[in-house]
Formats: structure tokens, sequence, C-alpha cells
């Protein structure tokens, strides 16, 4: 295995565009090394991203938008005064990611790139409207978070292509999200359930929603149908139920020992309903 | 395969080492610094008995390669105590006698330290979440916790 750490991502995208055999990037490592302690993947090229400045810089833009470097950590986010002010629900996905040493190091960009369907950062990330920058051989290109996984492990990125940075939208007025997720202990272990919701109201009456379902499909879902049932509603029951209705209906899970496929359908609909009020009510300006 | 020059700082000292980059930082810390203090229990970031810190912060060693210690500040269970003189979290896990096989212990002391040194003043449930990560099949916990609230309430007396 050969152990490079470029000084730009320019260098890293070169690098990764004429290796041979199997190329990963190194952020946090905390799936990258469990999969090589582990014989799952070994690389021929590993390419370590934290030498590049900047990577562990978390920026508020002057837009109110936010730059996450691709070497921010979870703890690093759950530390910063303003973002969680302005992204809650992003914060506490990351903030539910392992232990306080795998906080210490795991990434949102890890936790996207890693591709499983179960990352508790990527729904949240999906329903915030968040965007990462790729850079390649030909420059740089803006990708959708909810574009990047396609299957379980498996991304849209090229060979050549690395993310470079993790672009959070401005959260503007009246807006609030949140992330659930089910396990089935309280601390350490893996979504067999997510659900993220980001909203926006205009006096009681939510004018822009996301809602993103994790664990439940090949990928995260955006579920539009979901966003469609609560829009122009003050999110009063019959919205709700229409809400948990659309969120069970998008549901194509895994039957498997932490949940079954009846269970996470009925799970993903309870989850969408309570993780829609707290955004509601974040949206309001309540502290919840 | 050619072996990668690193030079960092551990418990204060700096050292060098020669290592393979699929190497862990805790396979350098054990084998090639002769610090076993931290344990390979699980090898994959889930049982903590690896803990120490880097710059500051507490990471699990077996998440970490060698190379990536380059430049760095390691703390290890190795340099808690000032010589001879033990840290009250050492003085009271004795004390509470809230170890038994001893594995998980180095990870603990680390992690309960870097706890403290963030938090003087934690819950109980905040040092069971902070702790959450550092498994122990012996003691069924209750004594760690009380030996770690207990060494926070010593500690912030004494300052």
């Amino acid at each position: 295995m050969d152990y490079h750490s470029p000084a730009s991502f320019a260098e890293a995208s070169a690098l990764a565009a004429n290796a041979t055999g199997i190329t990963r990037f190194l952020a946090g490592g905390t799936d990258v090394l469990v999969q090589l302690r582990s014989d799952l993947v070994t690389p021929d090229t590993l390419i370590d991203i934290k030498k590049i400045n900047g990577v562990s810089d978390i920026t508020r833009n002057a837009d109110g938008s936010w730059s996450l470097g691709v070497a921010v950590t979870g703890a690093e986010m759950s530390e910063h005064p303003e973002l969680g002010r302005d992204w809650p629900g992003v914060v506490e996905a990351m903030d539910l990611i392992g232990s306080t040493q795998v906080q210490g190091r795991a990434t949102l960009t890890g936790n996207l790139c890693n591709g499983s369907p179960a990352a508790d950062s990527v729904p949240a990330m999906v329903a915030a409207g968040v965007t990462v920058t790729v850079t390649g051989q030909d420059g740089t290109r803006e990708v959708a978070v909810e574009d990047i996984p396609t299957g379980p492990g498996k991304t849209s990125l090229a060979k050549g292509e690395v993310v470079s940075a993790i672009n959070i939208p401005a959260r503007g007025n009246n807006g609030g999200d949140a992330y659930l997720r089910f396990i089935p202990r309280t601390e350490m272990d893996i979504a067999v359930v997510g659900v993220g919701v980001s909203l926006r109201l205009n006096g009681d009456t939510v004018t822009e929603a996301r809602v993103s379902l994790g664990a439940v499909a090949p990928t995260v879902l955006l579920v539009e149908d979901c966003a469609q049932a609560v829009i122009g509603t003050t999110l009063d029951d019959a919205a709700l139920d229409a809400l948990g209705a659309a969120a069970s209906a998008a549901c194509n899970p895994i039957d498997d020992k932490r949940g079954t496929i009846a269970f996470r359908t009925e799970v993903a609909g309870v989850l969408a309903k309570r993780a829609a009020k707290i955004a509601y009510a974040r949206a309001k300006g309540e502290d919840v | 395969m050619s072996k990668l020059h690193v030079s960092t700082t551990v418990n204060g000292d700096p050292v060098e080492y020669l290592c393979d980059p699929r190497e862990t930082l805790l396979d350098c810390l054990r084998d090639k610094l002769n610090l076993t203090g931290a344990k390979e229990g699980c090898g994959t970031g889930d049982c903590g008995a690896c803990s120490v810190t880097v710059d500051g912060r507490l990471v699990c060693s077996c998440l970490m390669l060698g190379v990536e210690a380059e430049g760095k500040e390691i703390e290890t269970v190795e340099g808690i105590a000032d010589g001879d003189v033990l840290h009250p979290l050492q003085k009271k896990m004795i004390e509470y006698a809230a170890l038994q096989c001893g594995i998980c212990t180095p990870g603990i002391l680390v992690a309960a330290k870097s706890l403290l040194e963030k938090n003087p003043n934690p819950t109980e449930e905040e040092t069971r979440y902070w702790l959450a990560g550092n498994l122990c099949r012996c003691t069924g916990y209750d004594k760690i916790i009380r030996a770690v609230m207990d060494t926070a309430a010593e500690m912030r007396e004494a300052s």
C-alpha cells in the first residue's frame, strides 16, 4: 500500500487518476481503517487529504452559508458555537455516530463517501440541501449530497474525483431542521431507520420542506411526496398522517436481524412525524 | 515495501520510528515504542481499550495510522502518572476496585482524564455517555463511573 499526503486537492485528484488497483481517500479513517484491518478493502493507494490547507476549517460565509473542510470532525462540529444553532439537525445527526473516540476522527465526508445507506449524517445533509464540491481532473463541480451514493458502498464519484468541500446553505429565517433515528439501544449503534427533515415557515404555514430517509433503501432517499404532504399546511394532524404515510410508502428496506421490512416501514412513518414536529418547533424559534 | 519515517511527540518526549503505512498508531506505540499500556481489544474502534489523545483529542489509536502521527502530540496512559505519583484518577480506580482483568483500564483512564479536562463537573449521564466507547466486561461499569465522579469532585475541591 502506497501512502500519500498531497498538499492540494488537484494533486490528490491526479494521484487517484493515475493510480492502479484500489484507491481510497483517508479523512477520519473510521471506516477505511476498519475495512483495511479486517481485509475487506486493502487499498493499493491511500491518499490522506488531511495535510491539505483548510480541511479542518468551519467557515460561515457572508451570505450565511457554511463551508466545511472535508476533515472537520464530528467533535469539532458539536463544539462549534454557531453551526448547531443554524443547523441543529445536521450537527446532531453527526454527533450520533459512534463513541467520543470516533467523534474525534469521523467526518461528514467520510460518512457520505463510505456509501452506507444507514449513514446518520447523510439524511440530515440531504434534508438541509447540502452539496459537496468535487475536484477531478477537469476542475471542480458541485454535486447535491443525494446524488453521491448510488448503492451500498458505492458512489457516483469517478476515478480521480475527490470531495473537496462540504457546502451547507444559509439557514435563513423561519427555518428549522431535525434528524431522528431508531436504534435498539441508546448509544453506539447503527440506524435501523433514520429521518431528516428541514422546513421553512411563513407564519404557521410550511412553505418549504425537504424530507430524507436513511436505512430503508439501498441509498439514502430524498422523498418529494413527504415534502408535498406538509407544504401549505400548518403541520396539523392530517398533514402529519399524510407525511407518515408518504414516508412509509417510500421505504424499500432490507429484512435483517436489526429490523424487519414491516418494522422499518412502520418506524419510518413514525419518525418522520416526530422529526417534522421538532423541525417545525425550531422553525418557530423554539428551543428543542 | 519501503517504510516511512515518522517524528512525533509521545507524553512530551520527541520520538521517531519507521513504519509500514498499514501499521496503526496502536501498533507503533506498542511494537516500536514499547508503550504497551494501550491495548488492542477489537481493532475496529468499538471497545476503546486503545484510547489515546492526539493533539488533545480523544481517539482510538487502532483507527489511526502510525504515519498520521507525524508532527502530532500523543498522550498515552503511560503519561498520566507523574513519575511514581499516581494521578487522582488512578488512585480512585484502585480505591474503588474499578477494575478486574484490567484490559480496559488504560483506555478508561485516558478517556476519563480527557473528560475531566474538558468538563471538570460532569453529570453521571455525561460521564456514562462520554465513556460509552470504552467497553468493560468485568465491572458492570458502576465502580468505574463512581471512581470518575469521585475523582472529579476531589479535583474540583483541590483546585
